[in-house]
């Protein structure tokens, strides 16, 4: 495993003054930590891609990005504001700028579409409900769903209809900053892209900032201005960044850096055998 | 998530000074397992009250946001309909039966000694006293308590509670809020359901099956049972319905992973509600009978 690690500034863009600040940030749950000493600038109006395996902390830092987890170390910054320094009632006031899409579309289950999509409308503003309902309406159409579903459960329908319908509802606000966790994971091919269509309409709104968590190349080419990887912290040798590569998508290609062409060419290489001395170890203590 | 392998550090010799013929592992190896036991059983308190704070807390948060915000009534009235109407049946069967068993077990003891015409005041006093909230309550614990740690805890596994804090709403106010008020306003109500369902059982059975007369148990009825019974009761049934509707949503927040995670939480929120409405039903007892010996110095009326 190489020590080399990116330099830090490699991801920092001064051209745009950063919406969204990560400052060595640690996280850990109870004995177990997930991410260590990451530092991070998201400019307004960008689209960052993260990008790692399964279980390196991509989920935990979108979700640290909007205070639903909060850090053991380090601080987020939303325009200069650090969010664990901000009260409940603050931070409930500025998560209605961000949207939240989740890997499971996180819908209701005892609302309708309609219901779900409206839901943050009836939470934050006094507007009337015919004039949600138009709202809903054209939120509907923008990510291409049948206006049939709008009565229906979310257990009705199909899972690609389901994540459309979360960013639907994530749209809702007209939010600042868009936080995608695994938008295509489960999905075919074509419905897969479709969602990446989506993401990229949604980036020609105005000002609007996305972070995408993802393990999909395809997506990560498509979408991304800026793309970061991530790698679990347990296979990394001490003092090294848990961010193991920042640039663009031409730089992705370009790098050399044997664990990143390993993620982005899908190679297995050792890591079954890694695996297996990881387990025996784990039973042995 | 990954869990980090650890390596394990190896243990240096200890020198236990052991007389001969006991050899230094055997001894370094019962020291070492007292000092385990003895960090378990820290562990283990640790774990109790951090466990008792953290439920506390959020009572406190649960009561903070019945006054910081309106109540919705179309966030309200569904759980007041799960809650109160569907229980309706289960609560009323629970009742009838309960009334009718008191009849059967209490009958052959009083008729022995001839007083079986007071079989109603023995049957109604148990009934309003304990075994209608408690019975009443357990059956709740296991119906609604069940149900809403259950559904709780999928909103939580599916990150659905993590969709509503995202949306800037507080989770509290929208999911425990609505359970909790309904529980402690509608278990009351149930429970003088159960009550008037067991005093019905109790006496159909004595009446048209042991062939009581009728006159003779309302009116030992009504010597022996008094307001203060009942309301005993029902005093203690605003504590059972907190108590189901705090432990069950706390289970259902912090729920474990996947649908393990969801039926654990679920057993759990009736166990743990089951034995607090067992101890409150004990410590509300006592203090409340020192409240009536204070009322009403003479003591209890007696029976027989």
């Amino acid at each position: 495993m190489p020590a080399t690690a990116p330099l830090p500034t490699a991801h920092r863009d001064q051209a745009e003054p950063p919406l969204l600040q990560v400052e060595q940030l640690s996280v850990q749950f109870g004995q177990h930590r997930v991410l260590r000493d990451i530092s991070l600038d998201i400019p307004a109006g960008q689209t960052l891609v993260v990008l790692g395996e399964s279980g390196c902390g991509k989920t935990v830092l979108l979700k640290t990005l909007i205070g639903l987890v909060r850090p053991a170390r380090g601080e987020v910054r939303f325009e200069g504001r650090s969010l664990s320094a901000m009260r409940e009632r603050d931070l409930a006031h500025l998560r209605t700028r961000y949207g939240f899409v989740f890997q499971g579309a996180a819908l209701f289950d005892s609302l309708t579409i309609a219901d779900n999509i409206a839901f943050p409308l009836r939470e934050h503003t006094r507007i009337a409900a015919a004039e949600a309902h138009e709202i809903v309406t054209s939120l509907v159409d923008e990510v291409g769903l049948p206006r049939s579903v709008l009565g229906k459960k979310p257990v009705e329908i199909s899972g690609g209809m389901r994540k459309r319908a979360g960013l639907a509802r994530a749209l809702a606000l007209d939010p600042l900053v868009i936080l995608y966790d695994e938008p295509t994971t489960g999905l075919d091919p074509i419905m897969t892209d479709v969602i990446n269509e989506l993401i990229l309409r949604v980036k020609e709104r105005p000002r609007v900032t996305s972070v995408v968590v993802t393990h999909d190349m395809n997506t990560a080419r498509k979408v991304a201005d800026r793309i970061i990887m991530l790698y679990p912290l347990f296979r990394l040798s001490p003092g090294e960044s848990q961010i193991v590569f920042a640039g663009t998508t031409a730089d992705l290609d370009r790098s050399r850096e044997p664990r990143i062409r390993q993620f982005v060419e899908g190679r297995a290489g050792n890591r079954l055998t890694e695996l297996q001395d990881e387990q025996s170890l784990e039973e042995r203590s | 998530m990954t869990q980090t392998p650890e390596t394990p550090e190896p243990r240096a010799p200890v020198d236990t000074g052991s007389p001969p013929g006991v050899t230094a592992s055997a001894t370094g190896g019962i020291g070492h397992w007292f000092a385990n036991q003895i960090a378990n059983l820290g562990e283990f308190a640790i774990g109790r009250v951090a466990a008792i704070g953290d439920v506390s807390l959020f009572a406190l948060q649960t009561v903070g946001w019945i006054f910081a915000r309106r109540q919705r009534r179309e966030v309200l009235l569904p759980a007041f309909y799960q809650i109160g109407v569907m229980s309706l049946p289960v609560v009323a069967l629970t009742g009838l039966f309960i009334g009718m068993v008191l009849a059967v077990q209490s009958y052959a003891q009083f008729k022995a000694i001839g007083l079986e015409t007071r079989l109603g005041s023995v049957i109604n006093l148990s009934l309003v006293r304990e075994l209608g909230p408690v019975l009443a309550a357990t059956m709740l614990a296991g119906r609604v308590g069940s149900a809403m740690a259950a559904e709780l805890g999928t909103m939580r596994v599916t990150e659905q509670i993590d969709a509503l804090e995202c949306m800037g709403a507080n989770p509290i106010y929208y999911l425990v809020v609505p359970r909790f008020l309904g529980c402690l306003i509608l278990i009351p109500a149930l429970t003088i359901m159960a009550d008037f369902m067991g005093v019905l059982g109790g006496y159909l059975y004595s009446h048209l099956l042991l062939d009581i007369d009728y006159h003779h148990y309302w009116e030992n009825s009504r010597a022996y049972v008094d307001a203060f019974d009942f309301l005993m009761g029902i005093f203690k049934s605003f504590f059972f319905g907190a108590a189901i509707a705090l432990v069950s949503c706390h289970h259902g927040f912090h729920c474990g992973h996947g649908a393990e995670g969801v039926g654990r939480s679920a057993t759990n929120a009736f166990v743990h509600s089951f034995v607090l409405i067992l101890l409150l039903d004990l410590f509300l007892g006592i203090w409340l009978n020192n409240v009536h010996d204070f009322f009403r110095p003479e003591g209890p009326r007696r029976l027989l």
